[in-house]
């Protein structure tokens, strides 16, 4: 089994939610608790299980959407888009991956980057979709990401991540560990600006990208029970040959061995950053700061 | 001497045994006869055959002897290039890492400090030095070595030769995503020369953490990936033993790297690889790090830093519609 199985509940493969929106069918379980739900009761609670507060997995405009609210929001960086430099082939090309993966996911990459107003603040936001490719890492999550940070140094607003990733793409070998890197640069220079930097891990948020940008926020959030690491967890238990303790790499297991800041619910997320942001004393480009 | 020997090298193996056996013979030989001619004939039939095989490696066969238990590791380096070499343990916090090895010395009467993966040759040192796979206290402690780099204005060689960070249930719970992160970070725009050079495994982010730099040199029968071929193959290919394919199709050689930009020196290894003649290798290295240095050093140092920002925006290719 692969991390990418192990990470997939068996129910949501196949007829995954697509994270543009409304899912095939008027009824659907919850992966947590198995309560059958309104399919309709899942999407207004933008995958939030009404019965046990399970945490689905969102695709990338729908994060846009439940972070934003009603207000718009910019796209930053769409026109970057995925080329197959290494002509890859695994059991399938990687140019067939990138297009069943555009089809089928509303996000035209593993990572969307916006910039918008969270109730009177403006912010840019990257969100990853994980239904593309596992969310992983490549040159153009790399490039987006970047093009993201360097608005956030233009306008002196605060940069936001929700992760959720396996980690970086093998499809495009080295040049996709190398967005470590590249990313990490980037976000070095918002730093050295001063200019607040929240890093929110979902379910899952994993290797290349836990082990770059994903753990750097000023503030880290994970959402309940999001699983985030380093390694995968076959291939811990391959490597230490025993059976991985309950709740191990869970959102949980971090806050208790002092990895994250704080656990927040998705419904609360914008209000809870938006908190955060207003104590987070930054100068504007303005330098008149709003107070709500 | 006897070499440790791979699959592939298999003929060159039974020739070398053949020569050792037949030297053994003319060395005890009372009744005086001369097997010197012999001997030359296997020589140069031995020279011919590792010509010929090593002149047509496939990635599967790189990475073997980029994992040769005879190649020369990190402290096999710093032993031959540097003086004065002092290593410098712990992270201050939990524990002194055996997997990374760390300190100051001097190069060509440069001070510079140092970090390296480093593995174990017999069985009891493997254990010790984790198979050169680090846990967070490494790239802590190599975090302690690159501060102190920046703050004296030392140059930092870094040497790179990892599976990759160990995947252990401590090493998770002590944050290695956090740790190796850091490293990163702090290397992004340490303001002072840093030069790395893969000299066996550059495995994933394990080596990528003490390996943003401002020149990266590779031993030619070294390899860089994102994952190691057998991981790949498990997770792409469903199974393990794809993982020729998978070093095939991920390019994980010099000669791959090279043509993507993705190296900037690639030092040509002895024939048979680096573990059967260092000397040759360790003159190159020299010649490389003390030119490196120097050009590093006499270029101000915001100029340094924002060509290796842009080295790092370059990486990746994509296309704009
Ligand atoms: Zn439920």
């Amino acid at each position: 089994m692969n991390w990418l199985d192990r990470i997939i509940p068996p129910k949501i493969k196949g007829g995954r939610d697509s994270g543009s929106g409304v899912p095939k069918g008027l009824w659907r379980k919850c992966n947590g608790c198995q309560a059958v739900l309104y399919a309709e009761e899942l999407v207004s609670s933008f995958e939030v299980c009404p019965k046990c507060d399970h945490h689905h997995r969102i695709g990338g405009q729908r994060r846009l959407k439940s972070f934003f609210g009603a207000t718009s929001y910019e796209l930053i960086g769409e026109e970057v888009r995925p080329l197959d430099a290494l002509k890859f082939r695994d059991l399938k090309k990687y140019k067939d991956r990138l297009n069943e993966a555009i089809r089928k996911c509303d996000s035209s990459e593993a990572l969307l980057v916006a910039q918008g107003t969270l109730i009177d603040q403006a912010v840019v936001v990257a969100a990853f979709d994980f239904s593309f490719m596992g969310g992983s890492m490549g040159a153009v999550v790399g490039e987006r990401f970047v093009r993201g940070v360097d608005r956030a140094i233009e306008e002196r607003i605060p940069f936001i991540c929700f992760s959720a990733s396996g980690g970086a793409r093998m499809q495009e070998a080295l040049f996709s560990l190398m967005q470590l890197s590249k990313t990490v640069a980037a976000l070095k220079r918002l730093k050295d600006e001063a200019i607040p930097y929240i890093s929110v891990l979902t379910d899952p948020t994993m290797g290349g990208v836990s082990a770059s940008f994903a753990m750097l926020g000023d503030v880290i959030i994970a959402e309940p029970k999001a699983l985030v690491g380093f390694a995968g967890q076959r291939v811990i238990e391959q490597t230490v040959r025993e059976k991985l303790p309950e709740g191990f790499q869970r959102a949980e297991f971090l806050l208790e061995h002092g990895s994250i800041d704080m656990i927040v619910a998705r419904s609360e997320l914008p209000a809870s950053i938006h908190r955060m942001l207003s104590s987070l004393y930054f100068e504007p480009r303005s330098q008149t700061r709003v107070f709500a | 001497m006897i070499y440790d020997h791979l699959d592939f090298e298999k003929p060159i193996a039974e020739l070398e045994e053949k020569i050792e056996e037949l030297e053994r013979v003319s060395a005890k030989d009372e009744d005086g006869i001369d097997f010197s001619a012999e001997i030359q004939k296997l020589k140069v039939k031995c020279q011919e055959k590792t010509k010929d095989i090593f002149s047509r490696l496939n990635a599967s066969q790189i990475t073997q002897i980029a994992r040769h238990p005879d190649r020369p590791y990190t402290l096999d380096y710093i032993s031959i290039l540097i003086e004065n070499f002092q290593e410098l343990h712990g992270d201050r916090h939990y524990s002194d890492d055996s997997a990374i090895v760390a300190g100051i010395g001097t190069f060509k009467g440069i001070p510079v400090a140092l970090i390296g993966h480093q593995k174990g040759r017999d069985a009891r040192e493997r254990t010790y030095r984790n198979w050169g796979m680090p846990r967070p206290e490494g790239y802590r402690k190599a975090q302690r070595i690159m501060s102190m780099a920046e703050r004296f204005k030392m140059p930092l060689l870094t040497f790179i030769d990892t599976p990759g960070a160990y995947p252990g249930v401590g090493a998770e719970e002590r944050g290695q995503a956090e740790a190796i992160a850091c490293s990163i970070e702090k290397l992004t725009d340490l303001k002072t020369p840093v030069i790395s050079t893969v000299i066996g495994e550059g495995g994933s982010g394990g080596a990528l953490a003490i390996g943003v730099c401002d020149h990266l040199i590779m031993l030619e029968y070294s390899t860089y990936s994102v994952i190691s071929p057998e991981g790949c193959a498990a997770i792409l290919w469903k199974s393990g033993d794809k993982a020729k394919e998978a070093a095939e199709a991920m390019g994980v050689t010099t000669r791959h790297l090279s043509g993507h930009g993705l190296v900037d020196t690639v030092i040509k290894e002895p024939l048979g690889g680096v573990h059967r003649d260092i000397a040759p290798v360790i003159d190159s290295l020299e010649g490389i790090l003390e030119a490196q240095i120097k050009r590093l050093s006499g270029m101000p140092v915001e100029e340094m830093l924002e060509q290796r920002y842009q080295r790092l925006m370059d990486y990746g290719k994509f296309t704009e519609k």
